[in-house]
Protein backbone atom coordinates (compact mmCIF):
# COMPACT_ATOMS: atom_id res chain seq x y z
CA UNK A 1 0.00 0.00 0.00
CA UNK A 2 0.88 3.46 -0.70
CA UNK A 3 0.28 6.31 1.51
CA UNK A 4 1.58 10.49 1.07
CA UNK A 5 2.05 12.56 3.85
CA UNK A 6 1.96 16.45 3.01
CA UNK A 7 3.68 18.41 5.91
CA UNK A 8 3.19 22.12 5.54
CA UNK A 9 4.31 24.83 7.87
CA UNK A 10 1.53 25.86 10.85
CA UNK A 11 -1.03 28.58 10.00
CA UNK A 12 0.22 31.58 11.54
CA UNK A 13 4.30 30.63 11.05
CA UNK A 14 6.01 33.00 8.63
CA UNK A 15 6.80 31.11 5.69
CA UNK A 16 10.15 32.75 3.70
CA UNK A 17 10.39 30.54 1.24
CA UNK A 18 6.70 31.02 0.34
CA UNK A 19 6.77 34.67 0.84
CA UNK A 20 9.75 34.56 -2.14
CA UNK A 21 8.47 32.70 -4.32
CA UNK A 22 5.08 34.61 -4.30
CA UNK A 23 7.60 37.70 -5.17
CA UNK A 24 8.68 36.24 -7.85
CA UNK A 25 5.36 35.26 -9.30
CA UNK A 26 4.32 38.50 -9.28
CA UNK A 27 7.35 39.70 -10.87
CA UNK A 28 6.59 37.23 -13.75
CA UNK A 29 3.46 39.26 -13.90
CA UNK A 30 1.25 36.78 -12.43
CA UNK A 31 -1.02 38.99 -11.15
CA UNK A 32 -3.55 38.51 -7.83
CA UNK A 33 -1.46 35.58 -5.32
CA UNK A 34 -1.94 36.76 -2.44
CA UNK A 35 -0.49 33.70 -0.49
CA UNK A 36 1.67 31.11 -1.14
CA UNK A 37 3.12 28.29 1.17
CA UNK A 38 5.27 25.43 0.43
CA UNK A 39 5.66 21.89 1.97
CA UNK A 40 6.91 18.67 1.13
CA UNK A 41 5.28 15.63 0.45
CA UNK A 42 6.29 12.24 1.51
CA UNK A 43 5.52 9.38 -0.19
CA UNK A 44 5.49 6.09 1.66
CA UNK A 45 5.26 2.63 0.59
CA UNK A 46 4.25 0.55 3.42
CA UNK A 47 3.46 -3.29 4.01
CA UNK A 48 -0.19 -3.81 3.39
CA UNK A 49 -2.61 -3.35 5.86
CA UNK A 50 -0.33 -0.57 7.87
CA UNK A 51 -2.56 1.13 9.69
CA UNK A 52 -3.33 4.81 9.71
CA UNK A 53 -2.23 5.30 13.62
CA UNK A 54 0.39 4.16 12.40
CA UNK A 55 1.63 6.75 9.82
CA UNK A 56 0.34 9.01 12.35
CA UNK A 57 3.28 7.62 15.18
CA UNK A 58 5.32 8.03 11.83
CA UNK A 59 4.67 11.77 11.59
CA UNK A 60 4.78 12.70 14.97
CA UNK A 61 7.90 10.59 15.55
CA UNK A 62 9.69 12.22 12.73
CA UNK A 63 7.77 13.53 9.79
CA UNK A 64 7.22 16.44 11.11
CA UNK A 65 8.45 18.99 13.63
CA UNK A 66 4.99 19.72 15.36
CA UNK A 67 6.64 22.67 16.68
CA UNK A 68 5.95 24.51 13.37
CA UNK A 69 4.26 22.04 10.90
CA UNK A 70 1.07 20.27 10.80
CA UNK A 71 0.54 16.96 8.42
CA UNK A 72 -1.85 15.34 6.75
CA UNK A 73 -2.18 11.55 5.96
CA UNK A 74 -3.70 10.75 2.67
CA UNK A 75 -3.94 6.83 1.26
CA UNK A 76 -3.76 6.01 -1.43
CA UNK B 1 35.95 17.96 33.90
CA UNK B 2 35.11 15.81 31.50
CA UNK B 3 33.10 16.24 28.19
CA UNK B 4 32.11 14.56 24.82
CA UNK B 5 31.67 15.78 21.49
CA UNK B 6 29.38 14.04 19.51
CA UNK B 7 30.16 13.68 15.78
CA UNK B 8 27.19 12.28 13.26
CA UNK B 9 28.19 11.91 9.32
CA UNK B 10 28.58 15.53 8.36
CA UNK B 11 29.33 17.36 11.20
CA UNK B 12 32.09 19.61 10.79
CA UNK B 13 32.81 21.60 13.72
CA UNK B 14 33.31 18.46 15.62
CA UNK B 15 37.16 18.71 16.25
CA UNK B 16 36.87 23.11 16.88
CA UNK B 17 34.62 22.05 19.70
CA UNK B 18 36.89 19.58 20.92
CA UNK B 19 39.71 21.93 20.28
CA UNK B 20 37.69 24.91 22.51
CA UNK B 21 37.24 22.09 25.27
CA UNK B 22 40.68 21.17 25.98
CA UNK B 23 41.96 24.30 25.68
CA UNK B 24 39.81 25.28 28.62
CA UNK B 25 41.19 22.57 30.31
CA UNK B 26 38.23 19.84 29.51
CA UNK B 27 38.96 16.11 28.73
CA UNK B 28 37.50 15.21 25.91
CA UNK B 29 36.26 12.20 24.49
CA UNK B 30 34.56 12.18 20.53
CA UNK B 31 31.75 9.87 20.58
CA UNK B 32 29.63 8.61 17.22
CA UNK B 33 26.72 8.09 16.72
CA UNK B 34 25.68 4.92 16.43
CA UNK B 35 27.12 4.55 20.01
CA UNK B 36 24.15 3.57 22.79
CA UNK B 37 26.49 5.19 25.66
CA UNK B 38 28.19 8.44 25.46
CA UNK B 39 29.89 7.48 29.46
CA UNK B 40 30.38 9.33 32.45
CA UNK B 41 30.69 12.75 31.66
CA UNK B 42 29.90 16.31 32.93
CA UNK B 43 29.01 18.06 29.25
CA UNK B 44 27.85 16.68 26.20
CA UNK B 45 28.96 18.96 23.34
CA UNK B 46 26.52 18.68 20.07
CA UNK B 47 28.91 20.29 17.44
CA UNK B 48 27.78 22.37 13.67
CA UNK B 49 27.78 20.92 11.05
CA UNK B 50 25.31 19.45 8.09
CA UNK B 51 24.53 16.40 10.21
CA UNK B 52 22.63 14.21 7.70
CA UNK B 53 22.99 16.55 5.19
CA UNK B 54 20.11 18.52 6.45
CA UNK B 55 17.78 15.69 4.99
CA UNK B 56 14.64 16.24 6.42
CA UNK B 57 15.23 19.10 8.18
CA UNK B 58 17.94 20.15 10.19
CA UNK B 59 18.90 17.60 12.96
CA UNK B 60 16.29 15.74 12.28
CA UNK B 61 18.08 12.51 11.76
CA UNK B 62 20.77 13.39 13.92
CA UNK B 63 18.33 13.69 17.07
CA UNK B 64 16.93 10.17 16.11
CA UNK B 65 20.06 8.44 16.22
CA UNK B 66 21.17 5.79 19.08
CA UNK B 67 23.37 8.85 20.54
CA UNK B 68 20.82 11.38 20.89
CA UNK B 69 19.01 8.69 23.51
CA UNK B 70 22.30 8.49 25.77
CA UNK B 71 22.17 12.53 25.28
CA UNK B 72 18.61 12.41 26.75
CA UNK B 73 19.88 10.29 29.79
CA UNK B 74 22.43 12.43 30.01
CA UNK B 75 20.13 15.42 30.39
CA UNK B 76 17.44 13.67 32.36
CA UNK B 77 20.50 13.20 34.96
CA UNK B 78 20.78 16.65 35.35
CA UNK B 79 24.09 16.71 33.09
CA UNK B 80 24.81 19.48 30.81
CA UNK B 81 24.71 20.06 26.96
CA UNK B 82 26.01 22.56 25.06
CA UNK B 83 24.37 22.42 21.46
CA UNK B 84 25.93 24.69 18.95
CA UNK B 85 24.36 25.77 15.14
CA UNK B 86 23.47 22.30 14.06
CA UNK B 87 24.15 21.38 17.62
CA UNK B 88 20.90 23.98 18.63
CA UNK B 89 19.04 22.13 16.07
CA UNK B 90 19.34 18.96 17.21
CA UNK B 91 18.70 19.81 20.66
CA UNK B 92 15.51 21.57 19.27
CA UNK B 93 15.07 18.46 17.59
CA UNK B 94 15.04 15.85 20.25
CA UNK B 95 13.17 18.09 22.53
CA UNK B 96 16.04 19.19 24.93
CA UNK B 97 15.27 22.66 23.74
CA UNK B 98 11.93 24.46 22.75
CA UNK B 99 11.21 26.33 19.67
CA UNK B 100 12.43 25.55 16.35
CA UNK B 101 15.43 26.89 13.87
CA UNK B 102 13.46 27.87 10.69
CA UNK B 103 14.93 29.42 7.03
CA UNK B 104 16.44 32.53 7.63
CA UNK B 105 14.06 35.35 6.30
CA UNK B 106 16.13 36.27 4.04
CA UNK B 107 16.85 32.94 2.61
CA UNK B 108 20.83 33.53 2.25
CA UNK B 109 22.90 31.40 4.30
CA UNK B 110 25.08 34.05 6.20
CA UNK B 111 28.57 33.57 7.23
CA UNK B 112 29.91 35.96 8.89
CA UNK B 113 30.85 37.93 12.46
CA UNK B 114 27.69 39.28 14.13
CA UNK B 115 27.44 41.55 17.44
CA UNK B 116 25.76 40.09 19.87
CA UNK B 117 24.26 40.65 23.48
CA UNK B 118 24.99 38.51 26.63
CA UNK B 119 21.08 38.50 27.68
CA UNK B 120 21.84 36.58 31.14
CA UNK B 121 25.19 35.71 32.87
CA UNK B 122 22.76 33.30 35.42
CA UNK B 123 24.23 29.81 34.07
CA UNK B 124 27.35 27.85 33.73
CA UNK B 125 27.68 28.87 30.26
CA UNK B 126 27.27 32.42 30.60
CA UNK B 127 28.52 33.26 34.11
CA UNK B 128 31.90 34.49 32.51
CA UNK B 129 30.05 36.96 30.90
CA UNK B 130 28.20 40.56 32.62
CA UNK B 131 24.81 40.61 31.47
CA UNK B 132 24.17 43.10 28.63
CA UNK B 133 27.63 42.81 27.62
CA UNK B 134 27.97 43.04 23.36
CA UNK B 135 30.29 40.57 21.99
CA UNK B 136 30.87 39.64 18.24
CA UNK B 137 30.91 36.05 17.46
CA UNK B 138 31.05 34.37 13.87
CA UNK B 139 28.21 32.92 12.51
CA UNK B 140 27.21 30.22 9.52
CA UNK B 141 23.76 29.09 9.07
CA UNK B 142 20.74 28.67 6.20
CA UNK B 143 18.47 27.51 9.38
CA UNK B 144 19.37 29.89 12.27
CA UNK B 145 15.55 31.88 12.61
CA UNK B 146 14.43 30.78 15.95
CA UNK B 147 11.11 30.32 15.78
CA UNK B 148 8.32 29.63 19.17
CA UNK B 149 5.03 30.08 19.96
CA UNK B 150 4.02 32.86 22.29
CA UNK B 151 3.67 31.03 25.11
CA UNK B 152 7.26 29.85 24.62
CA UNK B 153 8.78 32.83 23.93
CA UNK B 154 7.50 34.64 27.29
CA UNK B 155 8.17 31.52 29.54
CA UNK B 156 11.92 31.66 28.09
CA UNK B 157 11.50 35.49 28.64
CA UNK B 158 10.15 35.07 31.65
CA UNK B 159 12.36 32.77 33.00
CA UNK B 160 15.25 34.28 32.07
CA UNK B 161 16.12 31.84 29.56
CA UNK B 162 17.06 33.79 26.49
CA UNK B 163 21.12 33.28 26.31
CA UNK B 164 22.22 35.44 23.66
CA UNK B 165 20.45 38.09 21.70
CA UNK B 166 21.27 39.18 18.25
CA UNK B 167 22.43 43.35 17.56
CA UNK B 168 21.28 42.89 14.47
CA UNK B 169 18.91 40.43 13.71
CA UNK B 170 20.13 39.56 10.24
CA UNK B 171 17.97 35.86 10.47
CA UNK B 172 14.51 37.03 11.45
CA UNK B 173 14.58 35.09 14.52
CA UNK B 174 11.95 36.04 17.05
CA UNK B 175 12.50 38.61 19.93
CA UNK B 176 16.42 38.43 17.84
CA UNK B 177 17.01 34.97 20.49
CA UNK B 178 20.22 33.47 19.54
CA UNK B 179 20.75 31.16 21.71
CA UNK B 180 18.41 29.70 24.68
CA UNK B 181 18.84 27.74 27.89
CA UNK B 182 16.54 24.54 29.08
CA UNK B 183 14.66 25.07 31.90
CA UNK B 184 17.19 24.27 34.83
CA UNK B 185 19.89 26.08 33.03
CA UNK B 186 22.01 23.01 32.32
CA UNK B 187 21.43 22.88 28.23
CA UNK B 188 22.28 26.00 26.20
CA UNK B 189 21.53 25.80 22.44
CA UNK B 190 23.04 28.97 20.32
CA UNK B 191 23.49 29.41 16.95
CA UNK B 192 26.74 31.81 16.61
CA UNK B 193 30.41 29.62 16.59
CA UNK B 194 31.87 30.84 20.37
CA UNK B 195 34.46 27.58 19.67
CA UNK B 196 35.37 29.50 16.56
CA UNK B 197 36.30 32.72 18.85
CA UNK B 198 38.65 31.07 20.89
CA UNK B 199 42.18 32.11 19.82
CA UNK B 200 43.29 35.70 18.68
CA UNK B 201 44.95 34.43 15.93
CA UNK B 202 41.73 33.09 14.39
CA UNK B 203 38.75 34.94 14.74
CA UNK B 204 38.78 36.73 18.31
CA UNK B 205 38.13 35.14 21.67
CA UNK B 206 35.24 36.50 22.82
CA UNK B 207 33.93 32.58 22.70
CA UNK B 208 36.53 32.13 25.56
CA UNK B 209 34.80 33.05 28.53
CA UNK B 210 31.82 30.91 28.07
CA UNK B 211 34.47 27.65 27.79
CA UNK B 212 36.78 28.76 30.47
CA UNK B 213 33.29 29.50 32.45
CA UNK B 214 31.79 26.27 31.78
CA UNK B 215 34.54 23.70 32.62
CA UNK B 216 35.80 26.03 35.72
CA UNK B 217 32.07 25.39 36.65
CA UNK B 218 31.91 21.82 36.32
CA UNK B 219 35.22 20.99 37.78
CA UNK B 220 34.60 22.85 41.16
CA UNK B 221 30.98 20.35 41.24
Amino acid sequence: MKANVHVMLKDGVLDPQGEAVRHALGALGFEGVHGVRQGKVIALDLADGTSEAKIKEMCEALLANTVIESYRIELL
Amino acid sequence: MKAAVLVFPGSNCDRDMAVALRAAGADVTMVWHKDAEIGDVDLVAVPGGFSFGDYLRCGAIAAKSPVCQALKRHVDRGGYALGVCNGFQVLTETGLLPGALMRNAGLKFVCRTVPLTVATSDSAFTQGYNAGRSIALPVAHHDGNYTADAATLSALRDQDRVAFTYGDNFNGSQNEIAGVLSENRRVLGMMPHPERAVDAATGGTEGLPLFRGLVQQLADA
